[in-house]
Protein backbone atom coordinates (compact mmCIF):
# COMPACT_ATOMS: atom_id res chain seq x y z
CA UNK A 1 0.00 0.00 0.00
CA UNK A 2 2.52 2.21 0.09
CA UNK A 3 3.37 4.63 -2.79
CA UNK A 4 4.53 2.84 -5.79
CA UNK A 5 8.43 3.25 -5.80
CA UNK A 6 9.04 0.27 -8.41
CA UNK A 7 10.98 1.61 -11.13
CA UNK A 8 9.78 0.90 -14.85
CA UNK A 9 12.03 -1.11 -17.08
CA UNK A 10 10.38 -0.71 -20.02
CA UNK A 11 8.67 2.42 -22.22
CA UNK A 12 5.59 2.43 -20.44
CA UNK A 13 2.60 2.77 -22.87
CA UNK A 14 1.15 6.01 -21.72
CA UNK A 15 4.05 8.70 -20.70
CA UNK A 16 1.96 11.65 -19.22
CA UNK A 17 4.81 15.06 -18.13
CA UNK A 18 3.86 18.16 -16.91
CA UNK A 19 0.32 18.26 -18.47
CA UNK A 20 -1.80 21.65 -17.79
CA UNK A 21 -5.54 21.98 -18.95
CA UNK A 22 -7.79 24.96 -17.58
CA UNK A 23 -11.42 26.46 -18.87
CA UNK A 24 -10.82 29.51 -17.69
CA UNK A 25 -8.12 31.96 -17.08
CA UNK A 26 -8.54 31.76 -12.85
CA UNK A 27 -7.63 28.26 -12.48
CA UNK A 28 -6.22 25.45 -14.06
CA UNK A 29 -7.68 21.74 -13.70
CA UNK A 30 -4.65 20.10 -14.86
CA UNK A 31 -1.97 21.55 -12.77
CA UNK A 32 1.27 20.08 -13.87
CA UNK A 33 0.28 16.26 -13.77
CA UNK A 34 2.84 13.37 -13.95
CA UNK A 35 1.68 10.06 -14.85
CA UNK A 36 3.17 6.69 -16.41
CA UNK A 37 1.05 3.52 -17.37
CA UNK A 38 2.82 0.36 -18.03
CA UNK A 39 2.21 -1.83 -20.99
CA UNK A 40 -0.78 -3.88 -20.23
CA UNK A 41 -2.01 -2.50 -16.58
CA UNK A 42 -5.04 -1.29 -14.55
CA UNK A 43 -4.69 1.88 -13.49
CA UNK A 44 -8.44 3.76 -12.01
CA UNK A 45 -8.02 7.04 -11.27
CA UNK A 46 -10.31 8.52 -8.54
CA UNK A 47 -11.26 11.81 -6.95
CA UNK A 48 -13.73 14.01 -6.29
CA UNK A 49 -15.99 15.97 -8.90
CA UNK A 50 -13.73 18.46 -10.22
CA UNK A 51 -10.55 17.64 -9.79
CA UNK A 52 -9.70 17.09 -13.66
CA UNK A 53 -10.34 13.18 -13.90
CA UNK A 54 -12.38 13.48 -17.10
CA UNK A 55 -10.15 16.09 -18.88
CA UNK A 56 -7.33 14.11 -18.02
CA UNK A 57 -8.85 11.32 -19.91
CA UNK A 58 -9.98 12.87 -22.55
CA UNK A 59 -6.64 14.54 -22.87
CA UNK A 60 -5.07 10.96 -23.71
CA UNK A 61 -8.67 10.31 -25.95
CA UNK A 62 -7.67 13.55 -28.03
CA UNK A 63 -10.68 14.97 -27.60
CA UNK A 64 -9.75 18.03 -25.71
CA UNK A 65 -8.36 20.02 -28.94
CA UNK A 66 -10.72 23.51 -27.65
CA UNK A 67 -9.23 23.68 -24.56
CA UNK A 68 -6.21 25.57 -23.65
CA UNK A 69 -2.96 23.87 -21.97
CA UNK A 70 0.49 22.51 -22.07
CA UNK A 71 2.91 19.31 -21.52
CA UNK A 72 3.58 16.23 -22.89
CA UNK A 73 1.50 13.38 -23.37
CA UNK A 74 2.70 10.20 -25.61
CA UNK A 75 -0.11 7.31 -25.94
CA UNK A 76 -0.01 3.98 -27.98
CA UNK A 77 -0.97 4.03 -31.78
CA UNK A 78 -4.65 2.25 -30.99
CA UNK A 79 -6.18 3.82 -27.76
CA UNK A 80 -10.39 2.86 -27.80
CA UNK A 81 -12.77 4.92 -25.20
CA UNK A 82 -15.62 3.39 -23.67
CA UNK A 83 -17.68 6.39 -22.43
CA UNK A 84 -20.38 6.49 -19.30
CA UNK A 85 -23.29 6.30 -21.89
CA UNK A 86 -22.58 3.39 -24.29
CA UNK A 87 -23.08 5.48 -27.18
CA UNK A 88 -24.38 3.00 -30.15
CA UNK A 89 -25.39 4.43 -32.61
CA UNK A 90 -29.35 4.12 -32.50
CA UNK A 91 -29.30 3.42 -36.49
CA UNK A 92 -27.22 0.82 -37.12
CA UNK A 93 -27.92 -2.84 -35.55
CA UNK A 94 -25.75 -4.24 -32.51
CA UNK A 95 -23.05 -6.14 -34.79
CA UNK A 96 -22.70 -2.86 -37.19
CA UNK A 97 -22.18 -1.10 -34.01
CA UNK A 98 -19.42 -3.15 -33.11
CA UNK A 99 -17.84 -3.22 -36.63
CA UNK A 100 -18.40 0.82 -36.70
CA UNK A 101 -15.17 1.82 -38.58
CA UNK A 102 -13.55 -1.58 -38.41
CA UNK A 103 -11.81 -2.12 -42.13
CA UNK A 104 -11.04 -5.41 -43.89
CA UNK A 105 -13.30 -8.36 -44.58
CA UNK A 106 -13.11 -10.46 -41.71
CA UNK A 107 -14.67 -7.68 -39.67
CA UNK A 108 -17.63 -8.76 -39.32
CA UNK A 109 -16.90 -12.48 -38.20
CA UNK A 110 -14.69 -10.49 -35.40
CA UNK A 111 -17.43 -8.75 -34.47
CA UNK A 112 -19.35 -11.80 -33.47
CA UNK A 113 -16.39 -12.91 -31.62
CA UNK A 114 -16.03 -9.97 -29.69
CA UNK A 115 -20.02 -9.70 -28.86
CA UNK A 116 -19.83 -13.78 -27.95
CA UNK A 117 -16.98 -12.28 -25.20
CA UNK A 118 -19.15 -10.36 -23.87
CA UNK A 119 -22.26 -12.47 -23.68
CA UNK A 120 -24.37 -11.07 -26.38
CA UNK A 121 -23.80 -13.99 -29.08
CA UNK A 122 -26.95 -13.90 -30.82
CA UNK A 123 -28.07 -10.61 -30.64
CA UNK A 124 -25.90 -9.45 -34.05
CA UNK A 125 -29.51 -8.27 -35.36
CA UNK A 126 -31.09 -6.69 -32.68
CA UNK A 127 -31.37 -2.62 -32.83
CA UNK A 128 -29.87 -0.97 -29.49
CA UNK A 129 -32.57 -0.03 -28.13
CA UNK A 130 -34.01 -3.52 -27.77
CA UNK A 131 -31.09 -3.81 -25.14
CA UNK A 132 -31.18 -3.06 -21.50
CA UNK A 133 -28.75 -0.49 -20.16
CA UNK A 134 -26.29 -3.40 -18.90
CA UNK A 135 -26.30 -5.08 -22.42
CA UNK A 136 -25.76 -1.47 -24.22
CA UNK A 137 -22.30 -0.78 -22.41
CA UNK A 138 -21.45 -4.86 -22.99
CA UNK A 139 -21.83 -4.18 -26.75
CA UNK A 140 -19.93 -1.26 -26.05
CA UNK A 141 -16.90 -2.83 -24.72
CA UNK A 142 -17.72 -5.45 -27.94
CA UNK A 143 -16.85 -2.29 -29.74
CA UNK A 144 -13.38 -1.61 -28.18
CA UNK A 145 -12.16 -4.60 -27.99
CA UNK A 146 -12.71 -5.88 -31.51
CA UNK A 147 -10.09 -2.96 -32.23
CA UNK A 148 -7.69 -4.87 -29.99
CA UNK A 149 -6.66 -1.27 -28.30
CA UNK A 150 -3.23 -1.18 -26.25
CA UNK A 151 -5.01 1.26 -24.30
CA UNK A 152 -8.01 1.47 -23.05
CA UNK A 153 -9.74 4.53 -21.98
CA UNK A 154 -12.93 4.21 -20.05
CA UNK A 155 -14.65 6.87 -18.60
CA UNK A 156 -17.16 5.87 -15.75
CA UNK A 157 -18.33 3.07 -18.08
CA UNK A 158 -20.94 1.90 -15.47
CA UNK A 159 -21.93 4.43 -13.56
CA UNK A 160 -25.20 4.65 -14.99
CA UNK A 161 -25.91 0.83 -14.55
CA UNK A 162 -27.39 -0.72 -11.69
CA UNK A 163 -25.44 -2.33 -8.45
CA UNK A 164 -26.38 -6.21 -9.67
CA UNK A 165 -25.42 -5.32 -13.15
CA UNK A 166 -22.58 -3.33 -12.17
CA UNK A 167 -20.36 -6.05 -10.43
CA UNK A 168 -21.22 -8.30 -13.25
CA UNK A 169 -19.60 -6.11 -15.29
CA UNK A 170 -16.44 -5.78 -13.03
CA UNK A 171 -16.13 -9.55 -13.56
CA UNK A 172 -16.79 -9.19 -17.47
CA UNK A 173 -14.11 -6.72 -17.47
CA UNK A 174 -11.60 -8.13 -15.36
CA UNK A 175 -11.83 -11.13 -17.23
CA UNK A 176 -11.71 -9.48 -20.73
CA UNK A 177 -8.73 -7.67 -19.39
CA UNK A 178 -6.69 -10.28 -18.70
CA UNK A 179 -7.20 -12.58 -21.92
CA UNK A 180 -6.04 -9.19 -23.90
CA UNK A 181 -3.82 -7.33 -21.43
CA UNK A 182 -4.69 -3.56 -22.93
CA UNK A 183 -3.37 -1.01 -20.45
CA UNK A 184 -6.29 0.59 -18.79
CA UNK A 185 -7.48 4.16 -17.42
CA UNK A 186 -10.45 4.14 -15.59
CA UNK A 187 -12.14 7.03 -14.42
CA UNK A 188 -14.48 5.48 -11.42
CA UNK A 189 -16.53 7.22 -8.56
CA UNK A 190 -16.76 4.62 -6.81
CA UNK A 191 -13.99 3.88 -4.35
CA UNK A 192 -14.37 -0.39 -4.27
CA UNK A 193 -15.03 -0.54 -7.82
CA UNK A 194 -11.12 1.01 -8.55
CA UNK A 195 -9.85 -1.36 -5.60
CA UNK A 196 -11.61 -4.45 -7.21
CA UNK A 197 -10.46 -3.47 -10.57
CA UNK A 198 -7.24 -2.11 -10.68
CA UNK A 199 -3.51 -3.01 -10.39
CA UNK A 200 -2.86 0.68 -9.36
CA UNK A 201 -5.34 3.17 -7.87
CA UNK A 202 -4.05 7.07 -8.57
CA UNK A 203 -6.07 9.93 -6.45
CA UNK A 204 -6.40 12.88 -8.38
CA UNK A 205 -6.33 16.30 -6.13
CA UNK A 206 -6.39 19.76 -7.67
CA UNK A 207 -4.80 18.51 -11.09
CA UNK A 208 -2.14 16.67 -9.49
CA UNK A 209 -1.84 13.07 -8.51
CA UNK A 210 -2.21 13.23 -4.88
CA UNK A 211 -2.19 9.05 -4.11
CA UNK A 212 -0.96 6.45 -6.47
CA UNK A 213 -0.64 2.93 -4.67
CA UNK A 214 -0.75 -0.26 -5.69
CA UNK A 215 -3.40 -2.92 -5.07
CA UNK A 216 -1.77 -5.72 -3.88
CA UNK A 217 -4.22 -8.11 -2.34
CA UNK A 218 -4.67 -11.79 -2.15
CA UNK A 219 -8.22 -11.78 -2.76
CA UNK A 220 -10.11 -9.10 -4.00
CA UNK A 221 -12.88 -9.31 -1.52
CA UNK A 222 -14.44 -6.90 0.18
CA UNK A 223 -14.48 -8.76 3.39
CA UNK A 224 -11.25 -9.17 3.36
CA UNK A 225 -9.39 -6.87 6.02
CA UNK A 226 -6.54 -5.83 3.89
CA UNK A 227 -9.28 -4.96 1.46
CA UNK A 228 -10.70 -2.62 3.95
CA UNK A 229 -7.75 -1.19 4.79
CA UNK A 230 -7.15 0.12 1.32
CA UNK A 231 -10.54 1.41 1.12
CA UNK A 232 -10.78 2.95 4.45
CA UNK A 233 -7.24 4.74 3.42
CA UNK A 234 -8.60 6.10 0.06
CA UNK A 235 -11.63 7.30 1.25
CA UNK A 236 -9.35 9.14 4.06
CA UNK A 237 -7.56 10.58 1.00
CA UNK A 238 -10.49 11.87 -0.83
CA UNK A 239 -11.63 13.37 2.67
CA UNK A 240 -14.80 11.16 3.52
CA UNK A 241 -15.36 11.27 7.25
CA UNK A 242 -16.17 8.51 9.41
CA UNK A 243 -19.63 9.23 9.65
CA UNK A 244 -20.54 8.93 6.52
CA UNK A 245 -19.26 5.79 5.40
CA UNK A 246 -21.26 2.91 5.57
CA UNK B 1 -59.68 11.44 -9.82
CA UNK B 2 -62.01 8.77 -9.00
CA UNK B 3 -60.66 5.04 -9.24
CA UNK B 4 -63.99 2.70 -9.88
CA UNK B 5 -62.65 -1.19 -8.00
CA UNK B 6 -64.05 -3.61 -10.02
CA UNK B 7 -64.48 -6.90 -8.17
CA UNK B 8 -64.70 -10.30 -9.81
CA UNK B 9 -67.84 -12.07 -8.04
CA UNK B 10 -64.65 -15.51 -6.53
CA UNK B 11 -66.73 -18.61 -5.58
CA UNK B 12 -66.97 -18.40 -2.37
CA UNK B 13 -64.33 -20.79 -0.18
CA UNK B 14 -63.14 -21.77 -3.57
CA UNK B 15 -60.20 -19.45 -5.07
CA UNK B 16 -61.57 -18.45 -8.69
CA UNK B 17 -58.02 -18.44 -11.18
CA UNK B 18 -60.41 -16.40 -13.92
CA UNK B 19 -61.27 -13.84 -10.85
CA UNK B 20 -60.28 -10.33 -12.24
CA UNK B 21 -59.94 -7.34 -9.79
CA UNK B 22 -58.44 -4.57 -10.35
CA UNK B 23 -58.16 -0.37 -10.18
CA UNK B 24 -58.87 1.17 -13.31
CA UNK B 25 -58.47 4.50 -13.96
CA UNK B 26 -60.28 7.05 -16.52
CA UNK B 27 -58.65 7.25 -19.66
CA UNK B 28 -57.35 10.22 -20.84
CA UNK B 29 -55.45 9.78 -24.11
CA UNK B 30 -57.38 8.89 -27.43
CA UNK B 31 -57.77 5.59 -26.95
CA UNK B 32 -57.89 2.54 -28.96
CA UNK B 33 -57.91 3.21 -32.95
CA UNK B 34 -61.15 2.79 -34.92
CA UNK B 35 -60.48 0.63 -37.70
CA UNK B 36 -60.63 2.31 -41.01
CA UNK B 37 -60.78 5.51 -39.11
CA UNK B 38 -59.53 7.90 -41.92
CA UNK B 39 -62.21 6.75 -44.44
CA UNK B 40 -64.89 7.71 -42.23
CA UNK B 41 -65.07 11.27 -42.62
CA UNK B 42 -64.35 11.36 -46.45
CA UNK B 43 -67.12 8.75 -46.79
CA UNK B 44 -69.81 10.59 -44.77
CA UNK B 45 -68.96 14.05 -46.96
CA UNK B 46 -70.30 11.74 -50.42
CA UNK B 47 -72.66 10.84 -48.69
CA UNK B 48 -73.65 14.56 -47.95
CA UNK B 49 -72.36 15.39 -51.60
CA UNK B 50 -74.46 12.61 -53.16
CA UNK B 51 -77.68 13.66 -50.75
CA UNK B 52 -77.15 17.30 -51.63
CA UNK B 53 -77.08 16.92 -55.83
CA UNK B 54 -80.07 13.89 -55.45
CA UNK B 55 -82.49 16.05 -53.50
CA UNK B 56 -81.28 18.96 -55.69
CA UNK B 57 -79.95 21.01 -52.66
CA UNK B 58 -76.47 21.02 -54.24
CA UNK B 59 -77.55 22.35 -58.02
CA UNK B 60 -75.32 21.24 -61.12
CA UNK B 61 -73.82 24.68 -62.18
CA UNK B 62 -71.92 24.80 -58.42
CA UNK B 63 -71.19 21.40 -58.11
CA UNK B 64 -71.92 18.08 -60.57
CA UNK B 65 -73.42 15.20 -58.65
CA UNK B 66 -70.91 12.19 -58.31
CA UNK B 67 -72.38 9.90 -60.86
CA UNK B 68 -72.19 13.03 -63.28
CA UNK B 69 -68.20 13.27 -62.48
CA UNK B 70 -68.13 9.32 -62.86
CA UNK B 71 -69.55 9.87 -66.33
CA UNK B 72 -67.05 12.48 -67.12
CA UNK B 73 -64.49 10.79 -66.12
CA UNK B 74 -65.18 7.83 -68.81
CA UNK B 75 -65.65 10.36 -71.35
CA UNK B 76 -62.56 12.18 -70.84
CA UNK B 77 -60.55 8.83 -70.66
CA UNK B 78 -62.47 7.48 -74.09
CA UNK B 79 -61.90 10.70 -75.63
CA UNK B 80 -59.97 13.48 -73.92
CA UNK B 81 -57.01 11.25 -73.85
CA UNK B 82 -57.15 11.27 -69.99
CA UNK B 83 -54.46 9.25 -69.48
CA UNK B 84 -52.24 11.46 -71.38
CA UNK B 85 -52.94 14.55 -69.73
CA UNK B 86 -52.52 12.11 -65.99
CA UNK B 87 -49.11 11.17 -67.52
CA UNK B 88 -48.15 14.42 -68.08
CA UNK B 89 -48.64 16.09 -64.95
CA UNK B 90 -47.00 13.05 -63.04
CA UNK B 91 -43.92 13.28 -65.43
CA UNK B 92 -43.55 17.46 -64.33
CA UNK B 93 -43.78 16.68 -61.11
CA UNK B 94 -41.91 13.78 -60.43
CA UNK B 95 -38.97 15.12 -62.59
CA UNK B 96 -39.43 18.18 -60.66
CA UNK B 97 -39.38 16.81 -57.30
CA UNK B 98 -36.38 14.87 -57.77
CA UNK B 99 -34.23 17.64 -58.83
CA UNK B 100 -35.61 19.75 -55.61
CA UNK B 101 -35.18 16.79 -53.46
CA UNK B 102 -31.77 16.04 -54.55
CA UNK B 103 -30.91 19.19 -54.99
CA UNK B 104 -31.86 20.10 -51.52
CA UNK B 105 -30.60 17.13 -49.90
CA UNK B 106 -27.17 18.27 -51.07
CA UNK B 107 -27.20 21.92 -50.12
CA UNK B 108 -28.43 20.70 -46.59
CA UNK B 109 -25.18 18.22 -46.13
CA UNK B 110 -22.58 20.94 -47.55
CA UNK B 111 -23.97 23.47 -45.23
CA UNK B 112 -24.64 21.21 -42.13
CA UNK B 113 -21.43 19.72 -42.47
CA UNK B 114 -19.15 22.92 -43.57
CA UNK B 115 -19.03 26.64 -41.76
CA UNK B 116 -17.73 27.83 -45.57
CA UNK B 117 -20.52 25.37 -47.23
CA UNK B 118 -23.02 26.89 -44.32
CA UNK B 119 -21.92 30.66 -45.14
CA UNK B 120 -22.70 30.37 -48.84
CA UNK B 121 -25.93 28.46 -48.52
CA UNK B 122 -27.80 29.16 -45.62
CA UNK B 123 -28.49 32.72 -45.99
CA UNK B 124 -29.91 32.30 -49.80
CA UNK B 125 -31.99 29.95 -48.82
CA UNK B 126 -33.16 31.68 -45.78
CA UNK B 127 -33.97 34.31 -48.04
CA UNK B 128 -35.59 32.54 -50.39
CA UNK B 129 -37.67 30.74 -48.33
CA UNK B 130 -39.44 34.06 -47.08
CA UNK B 131 -40.18 35.06 -50.68
CA UNK B 132 -43.12 32.84 -52.06
CA UNK B 133 -41.94 30.60 -55.18
CA UNK B 134 -45.47 31.20 -56.69
CA UNK B 135 -44.40 34.78 -56.73
CA UNK B 136 -41.38 34.08 -58.68
CA UNK B 137 -43.15 32.30 -61.67
CA UNK B 138 -43.09 35.70 -63.71
CA UNK B 139 -39.46 36.11 -63.36
CA UNK B 140 -38.92 32.45 -64.31
CA UNK B 141 -41.11 33.12 -67.26
CA UNK B 142 -39.35 35.76 -68.36
CA UNK B 143 -35.89 33.45 -67.80
CA UNK B 144 -37.04 30.62 -69.18
CA UNK B 145 -40.04 31.27 -71.17
CA UNK B 146 -43.57 29.06 -70.73
CA UNK B 147 -42.73 25.73 -71.40
CA UNK B 148 -41.60 22.93 -69.61
CA UNK B 149 -38.15 23.88 -68.87
CA UNK B 150 -40.03 26.89 -66.47
CA UNK B 151 -42.51 24.07 -65.21
CA UNK B 152 -39.93 21.98 -63.77
CA UNK B 153 -37.58 24.90 -62.76
CA UNK B 154 -40.96 25.98 -60.27
CA UNK B 155 -41.45 22.44 -59.27
CA UNK B 156 -37.77 21.69 -58.19
CA UNK B 157 -37.89 25.46 -56.20
CA UNK B 158 -40.77 24.89 -54.81
CA UNK B 159 -39.70 21.26 -53.16
CA UNK B 160 -36.21 21.91 -52.00
CA UNK B 161 -36.86 24.15 -49.57
CA UNK B 162 -38.81 22.24 -47.01
CA UNK B 163 -36.61 19.43 -48.07
CA UNK B 164 -33.28 21.22 -47.21
CA UNK B 165 -34.87 23.13 -44.13
CA UNK B 166 -35.60 19.64 -42.49
CA UNK B 167 -32.73 17.90 -43.34
CA UNK B 168 -30.65 20.32 -42.75
CA UNK B 169 -32.64 20.44 -38.82
CA UNK B 170 -32.27 16.82 -38.71
CA UNK B 171 -28.62 16.98 -39.37
CA UNK B 172 -27.86 19.56 -36.78
CA UNK B 173 -29.70 17.82 -34.22
CA UNK B 174 -27.60 14.83 -34.30
CA UNK B 175 -26.11 14.82 -30.79
CA UNK B 176 -22.72 15.61 -30.58
CA UNK B 177 -21.64 12.50 -28.88
CA UNK B 178 -21.80 10.78 -32.29
CA UNK B 179 -19.73 12.68 -33.48
CA UNK B 180 -17.18 12.48 -30.55
CA UNK B 181 -17.38 8.60 -31.03
CA UNK B 182 -16.38 8.68 -34.69
CA UNK B 183 -13.14 10.89 -33.76
CA UNK B 184 -12.44 8.27 -31.23
CA UNK B 185 -13.22 5.24 -33.74
CA UNK B 186 -10.79 7.27 -36.20
CA UNK B 187 -12.88 7.26 -39.55
CA UNK B 188 -12.68 9.62 -42.04
CA UNK B 189 -14.80 11.90 -43.01
CA UNK B 190 -16.73 9.64 -46.09
CA UNK B 191 -17.58 6.98 -43.92
CA UNK B 192 -18.86 9.79 -41.27
CA UNK B 193 -20.85 11.18 -43.71
CA UNK B 194 -22.17 7.59 -44.37
CA UNK B 195 -22.80 5.90 -41.40
CA UNK B 196 -23.66 9.05 -38.80
CA UNK B 197 -24.79 11.70 -40.75
CA UNK B 198 -26.68 10.89 -43.40
CA UNK B 199 -28.91 8.41 -41.35
CA UNK B 200 -28.90 10.38 -38.45
CA UNK B 201 -30.49 12.98 -40.72
CA UNK B 202 -33.35 10.46 -42.39
CA UNK B 203 -35.94 11.10 -39.99
CA UNK B 204 -35.85 14.80 -40.60
CA UNK B 205 -35.37 14.17 -44.75
CA UNK B 206 -38.03 12.20 -44.77
CA UNK B 207 -40.62 14.86 -42.58
CA UNK B 208 -39.19 17.24 -45.09
CA UNK B 209 -40.30 14.19 -48.44
CA UNK B 210 -43.79 14.92 -46.92
CA UNK B 211 -43.47 18.40 -47.42
CA UNK B 212 -41.86 18.54 -50.77
CA UNK B 213 -44.44 16.01 -52.10
CA UNK B 214 -47.65 18.61 -51.25
CA UNK B 215 -45.68 21.49 -52.45
CA UNK B 216 -45.00 20.17 -55.72
CA UNK B 217 -48.47 19.47 -56.54
CA UNK B 218 -49.08 22.52 -55.37
CA UNK B 219 -46.71 23.95 -58.02
CA UNK B 220 -47.90 21.60 -60.69
CA UNK B 221 -51.45 22.79 -60.25
CA UNK B 222 -50.20 26.62 -60.73
CA UNK B 223 -47.73 25.89 -63.48
CA UNK B 224 -49.97 24.24 -65.45
CA UNK B 225 -52.24 27.17 -65.74
CA UNK B 226 -49.18 28.70 -67.97
CA UNK B 227 -49.35 27.91 -71.97
CA UNK B 228 -50.37 23.87 -70.62
CA UNK B 229 -51.08 21.69 -73.64
CA UNK B 230 -51.69 18.57 -71.75
CA UNK B 231 -52.02 17.68 -68.18
CA UNK B 232 -54.60 17.66 -65.36
CA UNK B 233 -54.21 21.31 -65.34
CA UNK B 234 -54.73 21.80 -68.98
CA UNK B 235 -58.08 19.58 -68.74
CA UNK B 236 -59.22 21.64 -65.56
CA UNK B 237 -58.31 25.05 -67.42
CA UNK B 238 -60.50 23.76 -70.75
CA UNK B 239 -63.12 22.80 -68.34
CA UNK B 240 -63.79 26.54 -66.29
CA UNK B 241 -64.02 27.85 -69.92
CA UNK B 242 -66.68 25.40 -70.89
CA UNK B 243 -68.14 26.05 -67.61
CA UNK B 244 -68.10 22.27 -67.05
CA UNK B 245 -67.43 21.68 -63.50
CA UNK B 246 -68.07 17.72 -63.80
CA UNK B 247 -64.58 18.19 -65.30
CA UNK B 248 -63.24 20.22 -62.72
CA UNK B 249 -63.94 17.77 -59.87
CA UNK B 250 -62.35 14.94 -62.15
CA UNK B 251 -59.29 16.80 -62.51
CA UNK B 252 -59.20 17.47 -57.94
CA UNK B 253 -59.92 14.22 -57.37
CA UNK B 254 -57.20 13.26 -59.65
CA UNK B 255 -54.49 15.81 -57.58
CA UNK B 256 -56.02 14.57 -54.19
CA UNK B 257 -55.17 10.63 -55.23
CA UNK B 258 -51.96 11.66 -56.43
CA UNK B 259 -51.03 13.36 -53.20
CA UNK B 260 -52.36 10.82 -51.09
CA UNK B 261 -50.86 7.79 -52.83
CA UNK B 262 -47.26 10.02 -52.25
CA UNK B 263 -47.93 10.78 -48.88
CA UNK B 264 -48.42 7.41 -48.00
CA UNK B 265 -45.48 6.12 -50.22
CA UNK B 266 -43.44 8.05 -47.94
CA UNK B 267 -44.91 7.10 -44.83
CA UNK B 268 -44.28 3.68 -45.42
CA UNK B 269 -40.93 4.39 -46.74
CA UNK B 270 -39.97 6.03 -43.04
CA UNK B 271 -41.74 3.64 -41.41
CA UNK B 272 -39.41 0.72 -43.00
CA UNK B 273 -36.28 2.79 -42.76
CA UNK B 274 -36.69 4.33 -39.22
CA UNK B 275 -37.31 0.88 -37.89
CA UNK B 276 -34.35 1.88 -35.05
CA UNK B 277 -36.85 4.45 -34.19
CA UNK B 278 -38.72 3.84 -30.98
CA UNK B 279 -42.03 6.22 -31.06
CA UNK B 280 -45.34 7.54 -29.75
CA UNK B 281 -47.06 6.47 -32.91
CA UNK B 282 -45.88 2.36 -32.13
Amino acid sequence: MAPDTRGLTTEPAVRVRNLHRSFSKDGGVLNGLDLDIAAGEFVALIGRSGTGKSTLLRALAGLDRDVAGHGRISVPGSVSVVFQDSRLLPWKRVLGNVTFGLPGPGAAERGKQALAEVGLAGRERAWPYQLSGGEQQRASLARSLVREPQLLLADEPFGALDALTRIRMHALLRKLCETHRPAVLLVTHDVDEAIVLADRVILLDAGVVRTDVRVDLPRRSRSDAAFAELRSYLLDELGVDEESRR
Amino acid sequence: MTATVHVGAPAAGAEDSRADTRVVRRRLGPGRRIPYAFWIGPLLALAVWSAGSATGIIKPAILSAPWDVVVAFQDQWVSHDLLGNVLASLQRSVVGLTLGVVTGAVLAVVSGLSRIGESLVDGPIQIKRSIPTLAIIPLFIAWFGINEEMKIITIALISLVPIYVHTHNGLRGIDGKYAELAETIGIGRPDFIRHVVLPGALPGFLLGMRFAVTSSLLGLVVVEQYNATSGIGHMITLAEQYGQTDVIVVGLVLYGIFGYLADTAVRATGRKVLAWRRTLED
